[in-house]
């Protein structure tokens, strides 16, 4: 109906938009959840390039990207709490 | 064959919708503990919509089948399990850290529940060291 590059460009508006509040943020956790709210919507696009370029490839790496996300969320966190 | 096309592009048109939703509200609102309930929740459901609307889209396509979409549905409780812990982490981070809420909040119900378990441990001069103790009786 639309076509995929609509979304493409859907999806980097909201990139650009959250990458604002990493800039602007006054303190490291309003930069920290803005770059987690960047990790998810980047695995989203990663789904949305194995259906552009119709590679099942970018599947795994959609994956194993949301893990190495999370990791590093949940290491920054604990770091800012003092347990590291 | 048509009709899974469709409705993947309106479950991904909705997925980024949100994903918008989710941006604005993390530049309007006023304080780190607003700007998390805003995002991560929004953010969430708008990559549930997309990666699934993916998968089910790929089924109308010539190159997509079964387990295209069932590898987008591992993706999708992956995210679904793993951003509320993160979410978590992050604000209890926040919080220990120090950071003041917005001087609109009215209710504060973590202090509260700090408070009284500081209460409930008894002796002020050592308030680490009793629950520890407690733990090792039971």
């Amino acid at each position: 109906m639309i076509g995929i590059n609509v979304y493409l460009a859907l999806i980097a508006i909201a990139t650009l938009l959250s990458m604002y509040r990493v800039f602007r943020g006054p303190t490291t956790v309003d930069r920290l959840v803005a770059v987690d709210i960047m990790t998810t919507i980047t695995t989203g696009l990663m789904v949305l390039f194995a259906l552009y370029y119709g590679r099942m490839i970018f599947l795994d790496v959609a994956l194993v990207y949301a893990i190495l996300a999370f990791g590093g969320v949940i290491a920054f966190a604990r770091y800012m709490e003092g347990g590291l | 064959m048509n009709a899974l096309t469709a409705i993947g592009e309106i479950l991904v048109l909705l997925g980024t919708f949100f994903y918008i939703l989710s941006s604005l509200g993390l530049i309007r609102m006023p304080d780190v503990y607003n700007r998390m309930q805003t995002a991560t929740k929004s953010a969430t459901l708008g990559s549930l919509g997309v990666i699934i609307g993916v998968g089910i889209w790929a089924l109308g396509t010539d190159f997509g089948s079964i387990p295209w979409l069932t590898k987008t549905i591992v993706i999708a409780v992956f995210l679904l399990l793993t951003n509320p812990i993160s979410a978590h982490a992050l604000i209890r981070a926040a919080y220990k850290s120090g950071i003041p809420l917005w001087e609109g909040s009215v209710v504060d119900r973590y202090r509260e529940h700090l408070e009284a378990k500081e209460k409930e441990a008894g002796s002020p001069e050592n308030p680490d060291e009793t629950p520890i103790k407690e733990g090792g009786v039971e």
